[in-house]
């Protein structure tokens, strides 16, 4: 039988404020255990919340940037549950009037295709703190700096249809938070974290199956293995004639498999209700308004804009556009070389992939976008050949100074003088008869081998289009 | 509607509430009786009124993101049962 996923995904983005949702205690990352829970976050008697401006404003921001319906009172509810790093006892959160309602979200393809994604809602809440439960003779300690640290929760409608598209949706969602800069969006960090919902049922049927809720997937690759893993084991399950049980499962990374972690049903009676000591959060068209004001330009209309301005194709415009930083990047390499083709395949090839060996990201590049304008600028007065120029950003890289100047000092300025190229073509065209013969029986690759010869010979240098154009011409005649 | 002894002693236990017998039995009385109250409640018409979330009508005040608050960490484990390390330490947790 032909069998189809669904799945949904909850991402928990943490919000980047000074201070926590409800205290004015810094959310600040890495700080000793404890150091920032103060009364309220320990859920001292007596004390009381009062919300964040900061965190309300980029929940509205976020709503704005993916078109959804923005709540004009929001509301506050308790959701219960015991766990010692939930201090109150109960999670301030959104139920029934969420600050952010249907929205939707244009994922892309690898194959350029784009596909909407509903967004049900997004809601704020506060974060837990955190249990170590290593050897503490027999107990565990218990760190609540990161409790109250305010979260925006994305729950996606279940459109996605397989682990693909999940992860699209999930590094759409991370183009826009860094885009809007409501979040640094770190995933090892656990800026952002996906829950994701999966569940099979026949091709061509509507009822959804019994679903799986899947914790702990934090990167871009665990969520497409974890999910496959368990499109897979219930698959499985319901061809062996068995029944997938509603429960949460956590995702092993290590053994890459998911296992189950309780039964949803008994366990998660959270027994919600309207948090008394919270009003509720009202906002008019004037504050929805100017916050709109702040909006960013955003990654598909900055798309559209790097194809219609610098005529780049559509999948370069994606690749570029899809980080802020690498977008910034590539315009001022752009503007400051006026080659926007050429910096477009010298920031996605050479950069990135060195960026990416080192593990590091556009912002820290060694090699400023003015430094690698400068380099761009020298293939294009021919200067040097666009092979030459990957020996010169090897140099940049390494830190041995400008374009200019390490062609400079190297000497590795092209020859473009005709009669020191003719000389060298001569030479190897005297030297090797065979080759000569092969090419006027018509084995016209051999053309390759002269190229070959000759570049070596110039070190590189000789300028390859005169070089081919000359071949040509001696060849044939 | 009524309130079974099966249901109070879930939602005891959801709350973490050590009842007695007699305890369970007023509960469930309890409880029962202000189901009562809110089914008598529905019949009346609510089509033109709003949800009320809180019984005071007014709205939120916000506060500025700013840090406002210092360490106290030493202070405030004094008076826990139990520190170690900077950690509050806790019965073990078995998930």
């Amino acid at each position: 039988m032909e069998w189809e996923t669904v799945i949904g995904l909850e991402v928990h983005v943490q919000l980047a404020t000074a201070s926590k949702l409800f205290s004015g205690t810094s959310t600040e990352f890495g700080a000793q255990p404890n150091t920032q829970a103060n009364i309220y976050d320990l859920a001292m008697p007596g004390t009381l919340p009062v919300l964040n401006a900061e965190a309300l404003r980029m929940a509205v921001k976020f709503g704005l940037a993916i078109d959804a319906e923005i709540g004009k009172t929001s509301v506050f509810d308790r959701k219960n549950y015991f766990y010692p790093d939930l201090p109150k006892g109960y999670q301030t959160s959104q139920l029934d009037f969420p600050t952010v309602g249907k929205g939707q979200l244009v994922i892309d393809m690898e194959d350029g295709s784009q596909r909407t994604i509903g967004v049900t809602r997004a809601h704020m809440e506060e974060d837990a703190g955190k249990s170590l439960h290593e050897d503490f003779h027999g107990k565990t300690g218990i760190d609540l700096n990161r409790a109250g640290t305010p979260l925006l929760e994305i729950v996606s409608e279940p459109d996605l249809r397989n682990a693909r598209e999940a992860v699209a949706y999930l590094k759409k969602l991370h183009s826009i938070i860094l885009y809007l800069g409501i979040s640094d969006g770190d995933m090892s960090q656990g800026s952002m974290r996906c829950d994701a919902n999966v569940s099979v049922r026949p091709k061509g049927t509507t009822e959804l199956g019994n679903r799986t809720e899947i914790k702990n997937i934090n990167s871009f690759r665990f969520v497409e293995k974890a999910i496959n893993i368990e499109v897979q084991r219930q698959i499985d399950i319901i061809e062996d004639g068995g029944k997938i049980v509603q429960e949460t499962r956590l995702y092993d990374a290590d053994k890459n498999e998911t296992r189950s972690m309780r039964s949803k049903e008994v366990a998660n009676d959270y027994r919600y209700f309207p948090e008394p000591d919270l009003l509720p959060i009202v906002i008019d068209d004037a504050y929805i308004e100017s916050v709109r004001t702040t909006l960013p330009e955003l990654p598909d209309i900055k798309k559209q804009r790097f194809q219609d301005e610098y005529a780049l194709s559509e999948y370069d415009a994606m690749i570029l556009s899809s980080d802020l930083s690498t977008a910034d990047y590539f315009e001022e390499v752009a503007k400051a070389c006026g080659d926007a083709k050429l910096s477009a395949n010298w920031v996605m090839g050479d950069l990135q992939a060195s960026l990416n060996k080192d593990e590091i990201s556009i912002s820290e590049s060694p090699i400023s976008s003015d430094a690698l304008a400068g380099l761009i600028k020298r293939i294009k007065d021919n200067t040097i050949s666009s092979k030459i120029a990957k020996t010169v950003f090897e140099a940049m890289l390494a830190g041995e100074g400008d374009a200019d100047s390490i062609i400079e000092s190297k000497g590795l300025k092209q020859v473009t003088d005709a009669g020191a190229i003719e000389k060298m073509v001569d030479e190897v065209i005297a030297n090797n008869p065979a080759q000569v013969q092969q090419f006027k029986e018509g084995k016209e690759q051999v053309i390759g081998f002269f190229v070959g010869q000759i570049m070596k010979a110039s070190q590189g240098k000789a300028n390859p289009a005169q070089v081919n154009q000359l071949l040509k011409e001696k060849l044939s005649s | 509607m009524s309130i079974e002894l099966g249901d109070v002693e879930n939602i005891a236990h959801l709350a973490r509430l050590d009842l007695t017998e007699k305890e369970k039995e007023e509960a469930a009385s309890s409880m029962s009786n202000i189901l009562n109250l809110i089914d008598q409640m529905q019949s009346v018409n609510t089509d033109d009124v709003a949800p009320l979330a809180h019984a005071f009508d007014t709205a939120q005040r916000l506060r500025e993101d700013k840090v406002t608050e210092t360490d106290q960490r030493d202070e405030l484990q004094k008076i826990a049962p139990e520190a170690e390390d900077g950690l509050f330490l806790v019965p073990k947790v078995i998930e």
